[in-house]
């Protein structure tokens, strides 16, 4: 294992830690009120859409847990989250049933 | 008058961010286990986790840094993990730019996905809210997972015990976020945004520094976008 020493560890955290503030203020923070063209903001109305499925997919389709197999347990409870989701659009019940059907899966298989 | 129901959403927020508590735990704590082991000291391990305070990226470093690689390689491929935060903040900017600057600085070190995830939802929704609603419920959805994140660092770090991994809290953060998408897709444009950003996703996970999210995320929502071009213009000859 390399050890790293402690300058630069603390290069690394304080390097880290203004970078991804500055990333997070630059819009909100220097923005502001300012009117952004309609092209931006229309894009942006699907930043949400687009980015946090992006975020999960290979996380479903190849969990880290199973070491990158693609897992039944896994893949049943992310359908079933989603599509509870889009059903009784209620985060909580899409939530409860798909960790209901992991566990219920892993027991069944396990 | 004010007040009272800018207190109210921030409570709105504290439940809608209280699940995320599932995610918050078992990660910090890795994350504590992974840079005790990885050589970081407590001060440095705390230091770490409270000022950069975006799990992914903090992961990330720590596996350059084991790996040798050279400093600015790790900043540069950690700060590419966080690009979306750019992102999110340049999402949440129509609704929360018009609050005071000082509110605007504490929002942006606190926009992590469970904040942004949730708020963007509750936004949309609700596009009465008022800028101060919109800000007590931002800082209200990531009060749960705040204080949990730091203090469960601390305890990986110190006592060095993992979950165990038959409780399979692995698959707390993909749960979570899958059951909020669900409630977001309100038009065609939301669908198709996201089925191409999945798409996109999976066929370039195996682009380095996790730039294949943002290309994937850019994809989406040029698709989104055009979508919704799409269908005002059916809606406008119908």
């Amino acid at each position: 294992m390399n050890t790293v020493d402690p300058v630069t560890m603390w290069i690394i955290i304080v390097g880290l830690a203004v970078g991804s503030y500055a990333l997070r203020f630059v819009f909100i923070g220097l923005v502001g009120d300012r009117q952004m063209p309609a092209w931006l903001l229309r894009h942006l109305r699907y930043t949400a859409v687009a980015i946090l499925p992006a975020l999960i997919a290979p996380l479903v389709v190849w969990p880290s847990a199973t070491g990158g197999e693609a897992d039944l347990p896994r893949m049943s409870a992310a359908a079933v989250a989603v599509t509870v989701g889009l059903v009784s659009k209620n985060v909580l019940a899409a939530i409860f049933s798909g960790a209901a059907t992991l566990y219920g899966m892993l027991y069944l298989l396990g | 008058m004010a007040f009272t129901t800018s207190n109210s959403y921030y409570w709105k927020g504290f439940r809608d961010g209280a699940p995320f508590v599932f995610v918050a735990v078992p990660f910090g704590t890795l994350f504590g286990v992974f840079a005790t082991e990885a050589g970081l000291n407590i001060v440095q391990t705390m230091a770490f986790t409270a000022t950069v305070f975006a799990g992914a990226a903090q992961f990330a470093a720590l596996q350059l840094m084991q790996d040798g690689a050279p400093t600015l390689i790790v900043l540069a491929s950690a700060l590419a993990v966080n690009l979306r935060m750019a992102m999110y903040s340049a999402s949440l900017t129509p609704y929360l730019g018009s609050a005071p600057l000082w509110q605007r600085a504490f929002a942006a070190y606190l926009t992590v996905d469970q904040s942004y995830a949730c708020s963007i939802a509750r936004f949309e929704a609700e596009p009465q809210m008022t800028v101060p609603q919109r800000m007590a419920y931002f800082f209200g959805s990531v009060t749960p997972i705040t204080p949990l994140w730091i203090l469960s660092t601390y305890l990986g770090a110190v006592l060095g015990t993992r979950i165990p991994e038959s409780w399979a809290l692995d698959f707390a953060l993909p749960i979570t976020f899958l059951s909020m998408i669900g409630p977001m897709m309100r038009t065609m444009a939301h669908v198709v945004a996201a089925l191409v950003a999945v798409a996109v996703s999976l066929m370039t996970v195996a682009i380095p520094f996790n730039l294949g999210l943002l290309i994937a995320g850019c994809a989406g929502m040029i698709a989104g976008a055009q979508a919704e071009v799409m269908l005002d213009r059916r809606k406008a000859k119908a």
